[in-house]
């Protein structure tokens, strides 16, 4: 245990967290390959997870950077997990992704995205996970939900939202960083 | 097989909720995290580091370069991605991002009155290697004054946001300089209670690793978390 290096320290993203992770929200080009907020992948059904971060005060967070990884549309984690980043509009706050409805990854689990924002007044990165309202009847038969109360496990469900302008699901997934229904952030 | 991480140290990490930060009184949550054991999901991770790169992705002097080098002075910042156990992580993507020499972003956002420089752009990006050894030349930034008590001070500092090989592993910090008056006096800084931990955030001036006549060289190692030990791994899931 001794010999056992300590892991460096986490310090927040800052307000220009998009020159290096996200050039094109500040008009540059991505650079090749880096991750975007959509995600291609035949291996499920498409949908779109759109939402606002919202500090202690309601506000919108215009400023965060946020990272979806999930299993794909078959429940395959691993070299076949899906990954993509999102930064919040600079006017509305909004985040969206384009992915696919993630299949079961392991036995017992509710299928799932999970997430991390990154953001200006954020020390170290917040950790969640988006639950489909299909699931909500088995969801408190989850082994990672049991212990939460019924409003905590509320907040980690998104809320159908019809469809988008190319036809595809539209959740709807908003996160409150503090105060009444904040959301449940992970120690994973 | 994928086994699991040990648990985060927090105390080794900064305070949610720091008011001399003044940002993170309305977004630290209140509520104290979650525990939950981890699935394949948390450690697996994506392989954002198996794809080269471009020649001059960690190259900021050069890689928007226009008219010339990027002002500045000029350094090499370079290290070992290793995890708690000590063991090299190899294919690891450092994304990083900085202010130019005067303290100023190239970004939309970034309203500080000191010149743009139109060969820098602050962006860069490397790989580690199989000995989990990385590299990039930039300039050293400039410190620059922030709203948040008054005009407050950044020390010189590199955003780095770094990829291992599972997604409990994804890191976001930023790199100070050895000798910086401005470290201890910076409300970001001490956000992080551990004097210790504060300390391997300041990178270390290599002399011996100047490019002579050129490049200055500062050392800075990352480690990310590590995977417990494979006496654990046949343990039941979900206990």
């Amino acid at each position: 245990m001794n010999d056992r290096l300590k892991e460096t320290p986490s310090q927040t993203a800052g307000p220009y967290v998009h020159i290096g992770t996200a050039p094109q929200a500040i008009g540059r080009p991505a650079l090749p390959h880096q991750p975007g907020p959509v995600i291609e992948s035949n291996t499920g059904e498409a949908i779109v997870i759109e939402g606002l971060i919202r500090d202690g005060s309601g506000t919108p967070v215009r400023d965060a950077m946020l990272e979806i990884w999930q299993a794909d549309g078959m429940g395959r984690v691993g070299e076949y997990g899906l990954f993509a980043r999102a930064t919040t509009d600079f006017d509305t706050g909004i985040f969206r992704f384009q992915t696919v409805r993630p299949g079961q990854h392991a036995e017992g689990h509710a299928p799932h995205v999970a997430m991390l924002i990154f953001a200006r007044g954020i020390n170290i990165h917040l950790h969640t996970r988006m639950y489909f309202p299909e699931d909500r009847e088995t969801l408190t038969k989850d082994p990672d939900m049991r212990r939460l109360e019924p409003e905590a496990v509320a907040t980690l469900v998104a809320a159908e939202d019809g469809k988008t302008e190319d036809g595809l699901p539209l959740y709807r997934f908003d996160i409150r960083l503090q105060g009444e229904n904040e959301t449940v952030f992970f120690d994973i | 097989m994928t086994t699991a991480f040990y648990r985060r140290d927090r105390s080794q990490q900064p305070l949610p909720l720091s008011p001399g930060y003044k940002s993170t009184v309305l977004r630290a949550p209140v509520r104290p995290l979650h525990a939950l054991e981890q699935t394949v999901l948390e450690q697996t991770g994506p392989a954002l580091g198996h794809t080269p790169l471009g020649p001059l992705d960690h190259d900021l002097i050069r890689n928007a370069a226009t008219t010339g080098d990027a002002l500045g002075e000029r350094i090499y910042v370079f290290g070992r991605v290793l995890d708690e156990n000590a063991r090299p992580v190899p294919n690891a993507l450092i994304e990083v991002w900085q202010a130019n020499a005067a303290g100023r972003y190239a970004h939309v956002r970034d309203g500080y009155l000191a010149p743009l420089d139109p060969n820098f752009s602050g962006c860069g990006r490397c790989l580690s290697d199989a000995e989990g050894r990385y590299l990039f030349r930039t300039i050293k930034p400039g410190p620059y004054p922030w709203p948040n008590n008054g005009s407050d001070w950044r020390p010189a500092h590199i955003h780095l946001s770094v990829f291992g090989e599972a997604f409990s592993q994804r890191l976001i910090t930023q790199l100070y300089f050895e000798g910086d008056p401005l470290i201890p006096l910076c409300p970001i800084v001490n956000t992080i209670p551990d004097k210790d931990a504060v300390d391997r955030l300041v990178a270390r001036l290599d002399l011996r690793n100047q490019e002579p006549f050129d490049c200055l060289a500062y050392r800075f190692d990352i480690v990310l978390r590590g995977r417990r030990q494979t006496h654990f791994e046949n343990r039941t899931e979900g206990l």
